[in-house]
């Protein structure tokens, strides 16, 4: 992993402005009401090493490392007095966590719960009492499967030799435990064919078993390794104060999240390797607002909502 | 507004996301006042999903419904491009599209003007309660509270947030409540436009009776009074969100009759299955794992 990589060129303070003030010149968002909280339980430690990793995990990458079960504990406890509607469990690969399902039985006795994962590591030893956890609380547990496209041709290049094979064989596990899988899918095609991969999707799915399956694709962010696997953004791909009027931060995760990692709480899940993107050491610490300065911001802004569970790109049948 | 006080209790009928079924909301009037209803709530989305929108507008204000003003309504009264939804699921996104678009043609003027006048809350005070009415939720008439999605510490946030004992809301279509920490409820009051994705054909609305001793904040002021904890009087020691009960009130009516002016008015036959069978067919995208795994699609 090299933090290095990522660009902080988005920084907009143009130089005829008088350099000697700290005055941010990015538009600000305030963390409204922390709505999620994240966790990022696997750090940066994952079993796979997908070219367009937006923080370019890797087994080999750690960069961040897993949190403990008391860490999580700890911070769960916190989050009642915040009021926290939901949470989300993210890694790396959250899998590899050997006390997953533990810290998934300590959420869902609060809120919501919702796991990011590869799909490629679900061991029936996790899946049990995670699916047992599900069924004793009154609250959803999501499993958002990484799935980057409805063929070996389109997914294996993006997440690895044989990926395509092993996830969709977890995204079957997960139907046999009663979990009803969101395949989350970037953006790794032509986006002119969005329908046509769509409807492949459903295909697919469908002949594993999957009648109604649940589908987000999101677009990638042009940080990390996607860099090199496609481009990273330009120096115009940016947040203005302009672009801000009339528009409704609460489409941003930073004006509703934050996220703890083995570093610190971070703003959001994609910015953590950004030194900026570290508020403090407490979700208390983390209240202060984030100023949109990073590049990969852009996205957000165009989208909203990347990291949620539902929408994102969407194209209309006619 | 606020309805008298009464020592035996008030009762007032709230209902929600109509979506034009004109005839489930006639049904659901006349069986709230055979209850006993003194008051009724209409939370909002009066078109999307049935016929004829503007039938459903007199029956409301006939009946002396007080309305508030949710996301459909808002979208016809401003003549905006969607109903704010937010769905991005193509399949939702067409049939959201055709009923919006047949919703805003068949709605009069006069009627948008009416929408665009509604507040988008309504706080009322009763026995003691205080109750805040809204769309979906007090933050943001779009916002979607699902059972399984939303925590309860999250509801007493927004509970103390904006200083109120209940909160009542709408906008999923399906009925639910919750008691909060302080003894207050948070209650989904359901919907009478179509079925609750549970496979029968009624619809739902909800029956609330405050009654006297106790609302959360009258306990408070009796506490403060009192000044001490070994001070306080019977009240005092009530069950928290003791004299406030919730009753989610089947509404069966002529659903055969509604499927048939549906058809007439070429509307998807996707909507006419779910009147018929009580199962969703569109507008899953937003449906959460334990809500979607209750029901057939």
């Amino acid at each position: 992993m090299t933090g290095s990589a990522l660009p902080i060129a988005g920084r907009s303070r143009p130089a005829i402005d008088a350099p000697d003030t700290n005055e941010p010149t990015a538009p600000m968002v305030r963390l409204d009401h922390l709505d999620a909280l994240w966790f990022q339980v696997a750090g940066t430690i994952c079993n796979l090493r997908c070219t367009h990793c937006f923080i370019s995990c890797a087994p080999e990458n750690h960069s961040f490392w897993f949190l403990s079960l008391d860490d999580v504990l700890g911070c769960l406890e916190e989050s009642k007095r915040w009021g926290v509607k939901e949470y989300y469990v993210t890694g790396g690969e959250p899998f590899m966590h050997v006390d997953l399902p533990r810290m998934l039985e300590a959420m869902l006795e609060l809120g919501p719960a919702t796991v990011l994962t590869n799909g490629t590591l679900l061991p029936d030893r996790a899946l049990r009492p995670i699916a047992e956890a599900s069924e004793r609380s009154p609250y959803s547990l999501e499993l958002r499967v990484s799935i980057d496209g409805p063929s070996p041709e389109l997914n294996d290049p993006v997440r690895g030799e044989g990926t395509f094979d092993r996830a969709m064989d977890g995204v079957r596990r997960l139907l046999d435990y009663g979990f009803l899988p969101i395949i989350t899918a970037t953006q790794v095609w032509d986006p002119d064919r969005d329908e046509e991969v769509r409807r492949a999707f459903v295909r697919r799915l469908q002949a594993l078993g999957y009648s109604n399956p649940r589908l987000k694709v999101l677009p990638s962010l042009r940080i990390g390794r996607e860099i090199a696997r496609d481009r990273g953004y330009t120096a115009e791909e940016r947040i203005t104060e302009e672009m801000m009027c009339g528009f409704d931060t609460g489409q941003l995760l930073c004006s509703s999240s934050r996220i703890v990692t083995s570093r610190g709480v971070h703003v959001c899940p994609i910015l953590i390797d950004a030194p900026e993107s570290r508020l403090g050491d407490s979700i208390g610490d983390a209240e202060r607002p984030f100023e949109l300065s990073h590049q990969a911001c852009y996205t957000c802004w165009l989208y909203g909502a990347i990291c949620s569970n539902y929408g994102v790109i969407g194209q209309d049948v006619t | 507004m606020s309805p008298e006080r009464t020592a035996a209790g008030v009762r007032l009928a709230f209902f929600g996301g109509v979506y034009s079924n004109h005839l489930a909301l006639e049904a659901a009037l006349t069986d709230a006042r055979a209850r006993g209803a003194q008051d009724l709530y209409c939370l909002g989305d009066m078109g999307a999903f049935g016929p004829h929108p503007d039938r459903v507008f007199p029956l409301l204000i006939d009946a002396g419904v007080r309305v508030i003003r949710g996301n459909y309504d808002d979208s016809i009264a401003r003549g905006l491009d969607d109903c704010q939804c937010g769905y991005t699921d193509p399949r939702d996104n067409h049939f959201a599209r055709l009923s919006y678009r047949y919703t805003y043609r068949n709605t009069d003027e006069r009627w948008r003007e009416w929408m665009a006048s509604l507040p988008d809350r309504e706080r009322l005070e009763v026995n003691g309660w205080r109750l805040l009415l809204c769309h979906g939720s007090p933050r943001r008439m779009n916002e979607f509270l699902w059972e399984s999605t939303t925590s309860t510490q999250f509801l007493d946030y927004l509970a103390a947030e904006h200083e109120t004992d209940v909160i009542l809301g709408t906008h999923t279509g399906l009925h639910w409540e919750r008691a909060l920490t302080g003894g207050g409820r948070f209650v989904n009051v359901g919907a009478l436009g179509r079925p609750a994705n549970d496979g029968r054909t009624e619809v739902w609305y909800t029956m609330l009776t405050l009654s006297e001793p106790a609302g959360p904040r009258k306990r408070a002021r009796q506490e403060e009074r009192a000044g001490q904890e070994e001070r306080a009087g019977p009240e005092e020691r009530a069950e928290p969100g003791a004299g406030l009960e919730v009753e989610f009130i089947p509404v069966a009516y002529d659903h055969e009759r509604l499927a048939s002016e549906m058809r007439e008015e070429e509307l998807p036959e996707e909507f006419v299955e779910t009147i018929l069978t009580g199962w969703w067919t569109t507008c899953l995208e937003v449906l959460p794992a334990k809500e979607r795994q209750r029901g057939k699609l």
